[in-house]
């Protein structure tokens, strides 16, 4: 299922059924995947998932093992990084020491042999779109780590590569510097149209950056989709735990939990468990219809909400938000509590 | 801290009995034997023979090492990039010399290079000559003989410098379509400069003061200041003089250490 303004883009790249063994190891398998031209694609996922991985194999930095990758339609499996041409923002930035800022992004311009006076222009030109003016001469060691992200993605844009692989690159960041970054990335996506695939391991980051996500563990890609989709509706229990908080319930196979029946959303035939996000399941009033008898483990108080650990008669933790403002006394550790969700709110994994 | 400083005490009495006080020794001749006076020193610098032979080790040294550093590189590159068997042969080929006495490789050098040695019969049996080819007793017999004991020594400034080279910085000149030659002349040679710097170092103080080789493939033809000193204590013998020629020799090295360090410094930044 893709969103409407994808589904109006070409498919730019294509991976058709990619893997990639190291020596025995797979580090991916069977990886199937379109990119659209323009879109902006985060990779996600645990630590040793395969992110760098496939964003190497995309780049063309290292050999797939199997399968195919496709450009525009045209099959680049065999390609070098260097005929591919895409821009690619390392780990660490792996800038050149010995350069100055403006050598650093004159260098790929170098390389394709333009001009004196065009390198000047070009790289004026990026050192004022990254907001680095005044620290043309400076070289990377007497830069700040954001001004040497700055750098980093100046270079990999300077000679307009029709897509950008960014391999975590806020990671090194503080948390101000990391959303100033990020929001400056989200500018120049939409003021350049390049292609973006982006890895991270911060999951706010991504659902707040992406036209989509995908995401991967165990070097297998377990879902792709808009950020909304993946975290409504997982596709199955490892996306729908690791994006986010969820309580899960385990179903007794008599359309109830523990016991009490409560109402099953129509995917749930054969699966075993069910899942409500924390923030669509609150304290039961009259009249709910799907309600379940909990104890209050804890109450973390959190300045304008509270957040609710309770406990199901199975033994199952759940947990909720609850507002702190006017209303109802909030309840005592220990006490007898129902739960209520809307069924469309629920999804079995 | 400071309670610690007295454990340094030992180092500093050793170093203070077998260097300094020796060498104020020298400074005290210097300046006194065979007369009291800056004599010693102007007769030194006046010299022409003296002078020449000055002249001559600093050519020497400079030749000797541009010629360690550069085949230095070389092998260092082998040892540090190249593929695993190139690699524990190229180790090999460093580690063996260094077992090697000074005196035998010098000897072994004679007997490769001399009129009767292996390099002029080859060369005679191939019938490539008629007459051997004079190959000691000259500047080019001793440049051969100090490079290959010094290259060693500028191999590992070059490893440390090479092993520092963050791969991701070449992959990503690979990347942005740097040919191999242009990242090993725009980025690897650069990045490795302070290992450079640093070999050039080491291997010039070492060679100004050579005495074994430049005496034994010089064959007194090619004459270089420790051996001219050598001369001056044991054949002339006028100890002032040679203690004279000993201080201009270390302010000389000092001089050009600092100048190099400052170098140096600023590239490390
Ligand atoms: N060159 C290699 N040789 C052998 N194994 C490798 C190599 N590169 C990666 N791997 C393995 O492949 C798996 C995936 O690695 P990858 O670097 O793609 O993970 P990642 O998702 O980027 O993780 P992280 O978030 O920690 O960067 C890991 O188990 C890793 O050990
Ligand atoms: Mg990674």
């Amino acid at each position: 299922m893709k969103s409407e303004a994808i589904v109006a883009n070409t498919t730019q790249i294509e991976a058709r059924s990619v893997g990639k063994k190291f020596g025995k190891f797979h580090a991916l398998r069977d990886i199937s995947l379109e990119i659209a031209e323009g879109e902006f694609l985060s990779l996600l996922g645990p630590s040793g998932s395969g992110k760098t991985t496939f964003l190497t194999l995309l780049g063309g930095y290292e050999n797939t093992t199997s399968g195919q990758l496709f450009l525009e339609g045209q099959d680049m499996t065999g390609w070098t990084a260097n005929q591919r041409g895409f821009g690619m923002v390392f780990q660490g930035y792996a800038l050149f020491p010995h350069l100055t800022v403006a050598e650093n992004i004159a260098f790929p311009l170098k390389v394709q042999k333009r001009s004196k006076a065009q390198i000047a222009d070009r790289v004026a030109q990026m050192v004022e779109m990254v907001g680095l003016s005044g620290h043309e001469n400076k070289k990377p060691k007497a830069l700040s780590g954001g001004q040497q992200q700055r750098v980093a993605l100046a270079r990999a844009l300077a000679y307009e590569p029709k897509v950008l692989l960014l391999d975590e690159p806020f990671s090194a960041l503080d948390k101000n510097l990391r959303g100033q970054m990020q929001e400056e990335l989200r500018r120049l996506h939409r003021e350049l149209g390049t292609t973006f695939v982006f890895v991270t391991h911060d999951q706010e980051e991504a659902l707040a950056l992406s036209s989509r996500i995908a995401i991967f563990n165990h070097g297998a890609l377990q879902q792709v989709g808009t950020p909304d989709e993946v975290y409504e509706r997982p596709a199955n229990r490892f996306t729908a735990e690791f994006l986010g908080d969820i309580n899960i319930l385990t179903l007794d196979g008599t359309s109830g939990v523990a016991g009490t029946p409560i109402q099953l959303p129509v995917n749930a035939v054969g699966l075993g468990h069910l899942a409500v996000r924390p923030e669509h399941m609150r304290l039961a009033a009259e009249g709910d219809a799907n309600q379940l008898p909990v104890r209050l483990r804890d109450r973390v108080y959190l300045g304008s909400k509270s957040r609710l650990l309770l406990e199901t008669q199975a033994g199952e933790e759940l947990m909720l938000y609850l507002d702190n403002g006017a209303g109802p006394a909030a309840p005592q550790t220990g006490a007898e509590l129902r739960v209520a969700w809307d069924v469309q709110d629920s999804f079995a994994v | 801290m400071r309670a610690y400083l007295f454990l340094i005490c030992p180092v500093l009495l050793f170093l203070g009995g077998s260097y300094l006080l020796p060498f104020l020794g020298i400074m005290q001749l210097s300046f006194t034997d065979p007369e009291p006076g800056l004599g010693q020193y102007s007769h030194v610098l006046s010299d022409p023979l003296t002078l020449s032979v000055i002249w001559r080790t600093l050519r020497i040294c400079v030749i000797v090492t541009a010629v360690s550093v550069a085949a230095a590189y070389i092998i260092t590159l082998l040892w540090v990039r190249g593929r695993p068997l190139v690699r524990s042969l190229t180790e090999l080929c460093i580690m063996i010399p260094f077992w090697i006495s000074v005196l035998s490789r010098a000897f072994g050098w004679m007997s490769m290079l001399s009129n009767r040695g292996l390099l002029n019969t080859w060369l005679k049996d191939l019938g490539l000559i008629e007459t051997s080819l004079q190959l000691t007793r000259n500047e080019f017999a001793v440049i051969i003989g100090m490079s290959h004991y010094l290259i060693p020594f500028a191999v590992f400034p070059l490893a440390t410098a090479m092993r520092n080279v963050d791969e991701r910085v070449l992959t990503a000149a690979d990347g942005m379509g740097a040919s191999r030659m242009r990242i090993f002349w725009q980025v690897f040679l650069p990045m490795t400069a302070s290992g450079i710097m640093g070999a050039t170092l080491l291997v010039f103080v070492f060679s100004v003061g050579f005495f074994v080789t430049p005496a034994l493939l010089g064959g007194g033809q090619s004459v270089l200041i420790a051996e001219l000193i050598y001369l001056w204590i044991f054949q002339i013998p006028q100890w002032g003089m040679a203690a004279a020629m000993s201080v201009i020799l270390m302010l000389a090295v000092g001089g050009i250490l600092v100048l190099l360090m400052r170098r140096y410094g600023e590239m490390a930044k």
